[in-house]
């Protein structure tokens, strides 16, 4: 919209949520997406690799729900509590999904990483126990360039206690 | 190969993996300047045209517009935006603005604004005059005369022949096929042609630009090259080399698609035009088509065999095109003779190409670098020949394949745009790979096994791929090491870490020559202010050319540290060690200085700074091998091919890290799998893109991919550093010939287009069986 003086005038609103367990005031344009916002407010963690909602870098939780943020205009998350990859660890204590990404050597780039841990997590908290199936079936909204997805799928099964299959070059991965 | 080393050859952890795992800022984009401005490229909506006219006055005058660049704004320097050590061997035909436009999607003028969608709107304001001339979009029409010149500026240097569309052209013999052919009981010869896939980083191409408080141009960009970048930009925006800073942080993938300067010659000019930091972000659609591609090719192989399964000559004519820019044009190309055809040991060999403009998206380097093309080709018709010979493929290949201590004399011939150093075969597992992939996918007993319901055959194929480590010659490093109070090491290399792991593998490499525990190695990569010269993160050489620097430099480190000791612990270094981060005896005494003593005292008593630097470079380029076997269901009612399970065999020298190993392995299969089956970029009549998004060009996603089983078959390369040689572009070139050799196992079809698509396959099918 365009004022007198030619200047552009946005008009602003109010938006209020909780993210990763803080409850946040935010000043944001009504055509804003959740990406943007999420991002401008800190949580680098977002990936923007679409804007289509079709890579999955995006992914956040919504009250519990992974979503593609990209897809999403800021507004509509009004009261809900959005969880990023940034909230995910407990002060230094990693998820158990972070520590198996990086156990199996499921982090190469990383760009996919937080989408893909992200919609591991919402799978796990409502299916603790998944076939390796029913992990890659979720992770097919991730999309993935680096790792062919093999490392990732034996990730999230470890995290889910599921035996993985074994390191095909018998050496455990062992922390640095 | 590991032996009793503790550091290299062990699965440890990314040493950048929790600031990955955790999403802290640590891309390009993840940083948020004051007063930083959005850049937009406005791309030609004609393939090529002349620009008549152009108005910028009413997206100048738009509020919140600070610039807008056309070629009437910028220098006028022909270059190339490939990432090439100089001088680079690609044509010089590019510029950052021009007054003609090449392709869709090429630069027309760019614009810095306040918000994004400012910039959009500016660049619709932008008044476009276009004199629309005749494009060249087939590449068999490129080189016929009386069609448009695309490169016909008097500036550009370095094209082979402008009049005929030609970027570059490569013949090569070794012996005389001519005479090879005669000498033949049989010979074979087809046609393949093969797709343009596109690179799909999950990070698109961004830079921001800005001035520091010295004046001095900053650039964070996505890129594997942040030397040749700087160096390129300051060519471009002609500014000394000292006033460039050129920042690699972590890149969100590349393969290839980031060994080019592409965003930051004009992201650079457009903050000097402004004072104020700008970033320029391809879009998902902008990244398809204004990035880069892998060059289309349409290739003849011919080989000639002798009834006992020698091969005798072997020949490959290819025509390529690099799109309307040469990027990368000679080189891709030479790599598709000079990789492939010396994998048999034909005494006769030629190598011959013409790599031809169109006004099409611009080609470039793309993890394989023209093997995955060449291997295609080569692979399948390799294939054919051992099944009218009635051999096993597996064991026609073992009969002709290249072996230790073999001297493959058409890499000395065809190097990096001029001639190149010959390959000694130092290290070669490929006996081991051929055997123990066959054993994993069970290839005797379902070489033989028929079955499967009416309409769904299944079958088995293979094929054996090699690749470099490094250019010979071409490619060099250098790595600087300085020890801290701790006993810790500070570790800058120019080395570019675009997420395959190289950050890792090379403190690896220094930990381990330093005897201590990677914790103690904190590595910086990839800053040009900060770290000494690399070419970056390309041709398979981080690994053996950076980490031969970063071996030499330890080792240069590793003595001044003993030398410490020595004092300390008054013993001669032959009898010292260095290990668990301490300096030990190795005589009765067992005396021992930890690495932190050591370093207090060298700092504080001796006051002396422990640190050394290295360069590295190889007169060889030590091919890692690779063997791939597929295993495919072909449903003969719809075509489809469904991929059941691909085992990938390859000999990487010694492993640094066998984790990281095999996911370099399991990402370039999933590749390669793409381009067998499902990606090519389209393009429309116009020459306009006609699947630039995720929903229309499709890459495997977890759910799609089949059973990947990962062999590695370490060797030890006398090149390479702790025995290593490469291994992330080898295994992307099988699976395409494996796919389609299966195929043929299954339904007796062969395909020689890539992808391999159903409607291809329901053809031949029917070509062959009119009844289905």
């Amino acid at each position: 919209m365009r004022g007198t003086s030619g200047v552009l005038i946005m008009k602003t609103m109010q938006l209020r949520l909780t993210v990763n367990g803080e409850t946040r005031q935010w000043t944001i344009a009504p055509g804003d997406l959740l990406l943007d916002v999420l991002r401008r407010e800190g949580c680098y963690g977002v990936k923007r690799g679409c804007e289509k909602g079709e890579c999955g870098a995006c992914t956040v939780l919504l009250d519990g729900k992974p979503i593609n943020s990209c897809l999403m205009f800021a507004a509509q998350a009004e009261g809900c509590d959005i969880l990023t990859i940034e909230g995910l660890a407990v002060g230094d204590v990693l998820d158990p999904l972070q520590e198996a990404f990086l156990d199996h050597g499921a982090v190469q780039c990383g760009y996919c990483t937080p989408g893909m841990i992200l919609n591991a997590k919402a799978l796990l908290a409502r299916n603790p126990h998944p076939s390796e199936a029913e992990v890659r079936e979720t992770m097919a909204g991730n999309y993935c360039r680096c790792t062919g997805y093999l490392k990732p799928v034996e990730a999230v099964l470890a995290a889910a206690g599921r035996a993985p299959a074994p390191a095909r070059s018998g050496r455990k991965a062992v922390k640095r | 190969m590991s032996g009793d080393r503790a550091v290299v050859g062990q699965n440890l952890r990314k040493v950048d993996g929790v600031k990955l795992v955790t999403g802290r800022p640590a891309f390009t984009d993840d940083i948020h300047l004051p007063g930083m401005l959005i850049g937009k490229i406005l791309p030609s909506p004609h393939a090529h045209a002349r620009i008549k006219r152009i108005d910028t006055g009413k997206a100048r005058a738009l509020p919140g517009v600070h610039a807008v660049l056309t070629y009437k704004d910028v220098p006028r320097v022909p270059h190339t935006t490939a990432g090439q050590a100089w001088p680079e061997p690609s044509p010089y035909d590019t510029y950052l603005l021009d007054n003609k436009v090449r392709f869709v999607g090429d630069r027309v003028a760019a614009v810095a604004a306040e918000t994004r969608a400012i910039a959009e709107k500016a660049l619709r304001l932008i008044e476009v005059e276009y004199e629309v001339l005749p494009a060249v979009l087939e590449i068999e029409q490129a080189m016929a005369s009386g069609v448009a010149v695309i490169h016909d500026e008097p500036d550009s240097t370095k094209i082979f022949d402008r009049e005929h569309n030609i970027a570059g052209y490569i013949l090569r013999e070794i012996g005389n096929v001519e005479e090879g052919f005669r000498a033949s009981d049989l010979i074979f010869e087809r046609e393949f042609r093969t797709g343009r896939q596109q690179h799909c980083p999950l990070e698109p191409h961004v830079a921001i630009a800005w001035l520091d408080a010295d004046q001095r141009l900053v650039i964070r960009t996505s890129t594997q090259v942040p030397y040749h970048a700087r160096r390129q930009v300051a060519m471009i925006l002609q500014i000394p080399v000292s006033r460039v800073h050129v920042i690699k942080p972590r890149i969100g993938g590349g393969f290839g698609g980031k060994q080019e300067m592409l965003l930051e010659d004009i992201t650079g000019a457009l903050a000097l035009a402004t004072k104020r930091p700008v970033k320029i972000e391809f879009t998902r659609e902008e990244e398809f088509y204004m990035a880069r591609s892998r060059h289309p090719q349409i290739l003849r192989m011919k080989m000639g065999v002798k009834r006992d399964g020698t091969i005798v000559a072997s020949q490959l004519t290819v025509l390529a095109t690099t799109g309307a820019y040469g990027s990368h044009s000679t080189t891709v190309q030479g790599n598709t003779g000079s990789k492939v055809l010396p994998l048999y040991r034909a005494e006769h060999m030629r190598f011959e190409c013409h790599v031809v403009y169109t006004n099409t998206p611009v080609a470039g380097a793309f993890r394989g670098y023209g093997c995955p093309q060449g291997f295609f080709a080569q692979e399948t018709l390799v294939d054919e020949i051992a099944e009218e010979l009635g051999r096993d493929p597996v064991e026609f290949r073992r009969q002709n394949m290249i072996r230790l201590g073999d001297i493959d004399k058409l890499s000395a011939q065809l190097g990096e745009g001029k001639e190149g150093l010959p390959r000694h075969i130092r290290s070669c597992g490929l006996p081991e790979c051929l055997d123990r992939a066959a054993a994993a996918v069970d290839w005797d007993g379902k070489r033989n096994a028929a079955g499967g319901p009416a309409h769904l055959k299944r079958g088995v194929g293979m094929a054996a791929t090699m690749q470099g480590s490094g250019i010979a010659g071409v490619d060099w490093a250098s790595a600087f090491l300085k020890m801290n109070e701790d006993g810790s090491f500070f570790l800058q290399v120019g080395a570019a870490d675009v997420g395959a792991g190289a950050d890792t593998v090379l403190a690896q490499i220094a930990a381990e020559t330093l005897g201590v525990s990677l914790d103690k190695v904190v590595i910086t990569s990839g800053d040009t202010d900060i770290t000494p010269f690399d070419v970056g993160a390309y041709a398979s050489s981080t690994t053996i050319i950076s980490g031969g620097a970063v071996r030499k430099a330890a080792e240069k480190v590793r003595a001044h540290v003993l030398d410490m000791a020595a004092k300390m612990l008054d013993a001669p270094v032959d009898k010292l060690e260095c290990g668990d981060n301490q300096v030990y005896t190795i005589c009765e005494c067992r005396k021992a200085v930890s690495m932190a003593e050591l370093a207090m005292h060298a700092m504080y008593k001796e006051k002396t700074q422990i640190m050394d630097g290295a360069s590295h470079f190889n007169t060889d380029s030590p091919p890692p091998f690779c063997v791939t076997f597929a295993e495919v269901e072909v449903d003969t009612e719809t075509g489809k091919v469904r991929v059941l399970h691909l085992v990938t065999a390859v000999d990487p020298g010694t492993a640094i890290n066998p984790m990281q190993a095999e996911g370099q392995v399991e990402g370039a299969v999933a590749q390669g799998l793409g381009y067998a089956l499902i990606e090519e970029l389209l393009l429309d009549g116009q020459g306009r893109p006609r699947n630039a998004s995720f929903l229309d060009y499709k890459i495997f996603s977890a759910k799609d991919m089949p059973r990947l089983t990962t062999i590695l078959v370490e060797t030890d390369e006398p090149l390479g550093p702790f025995g290593a040689k490469s291994i992330s572009e080898v295994p992307i070139n099988g699976p395409a010939p494996a796919i389609a050799n299966a195929i043929y196992h299954a339904v007796g079809i062969r395909l020689r287009k890539l992808p391999i698509r159903p409607e291809d396959v329901l053809r031949e099918l029917r070509e062959k069986l009119p009844t289905l």
